[in-house]
């Protein structure tokens, strides 16, 4: 299978467009004939992201990287970092505002679905300076 | 059930997607928060939902949800339902308040 790179910029000024990146995403992923199951937990895994990174950090970059043994999603911002990520992990923690809420989104449930949907996840966060969150999903294990 | 039958239960007015009336729909989720959508582990075929915004039409696509059913009298404005047009789903609309929706599903043999 090729070797995929893709690099998208998620505009945070734009609450209705969120999303694009991941729906670009998903075009991919379908296109390389990957398990349904397994494109179903990228998309969810980075649509989260997605929509994080428009709520909390003014947008920032998503990377796509898929090779024969796994796909890595990759959400950089330059926002203003998480600063307890234990907390952030609680479900049903959230300081999200009401205009995310009344969106449907905001209800504390992100990070820890993009931890249950991905192998692995790693957060590089540090205050002022932003976050990246990384997850990794292996191609042709339990989660196909 | 057939497509056409829950329309018929819910009274609802088809928005988009006449053409889905006749397919199977198995698998309902009824909720406000996305977030809770996409955190379902099962498939999901068809959405109730009192959210008209285009999150609900992009939240759809990602997890493959064909239908969505609009509750409460909610209409989505015409670049909602033209998303939704674009991506070959359907969408409903009712009168019917959520309770009440999912009530009458129920009632009718959806689980």
């Amino acid at each position: 299978m090729e070797t995929v790179k893709l690099t998208y910029d998620i505009d945070g000024s734009n609450f209705s467009a969120a999303g694009e990146a991941s729906t670009a995403a998903k075009r991919v992923l379908k296109k390389l004939k990957l398990p349904s199951a397994l494109v179903r937990r990228a998309v969810v895994c980075m649509y989260e992201g997605e929509i994080n990174m428009v709520i909390h950090a003014d947008g920032g970059k998503a990377y796509l990287e898929v090779d024969e043994e796994k796909i890595v999603i990759t959400l950089a911002d330059r926002g203003p970092g998480i600063p307890d990520i234990d907390q952030a992990m609680v479900e049903g923690w959230s300081t999200a505002s009401a205009e995310a809420r009344n969106s449907g989104f905001g209800a504390g449930m992100g990070l820890p679905n993009m931890k249950r949907n991905s192998d692995t996840m790693e957060i590089e966060t540090e205050l002022g300076v932003g976050t990246t969150v990384t997850m990794t999903l292996l191609i042709g294990g339990d989660g196909q | 059930m057939e497509l056409s039958k829950m329309r018929d239960i819910l009274e609802a007015e088809v928005l988009c997607g006449e053409e889905r009336l006749e397919e199977e729909v198995e698998t309902l989720f009824a909720s406000d928060m996305m977030s809770d959508v996409l955190a379902c582990p099962d498939e999901i075929q068809c959405l109730l939902t009192n959210l008209i915004n285009q999150q609900v039409i992009r939240t759809s696509d990602m997890l493959d949800i064909g239908v969505v059913i609009f509750v409460h009298g909610k209409q989505p404005a015409e670049d909602v339902v033209e998303m939704a047009r674009q991506r070959d789903m359907a969408l409903l609309r009712t009168e019917c308040r959520m309770f009440t929706a999912c009530g009458r599903l129920y009632e009718a043999g959806l689980r």
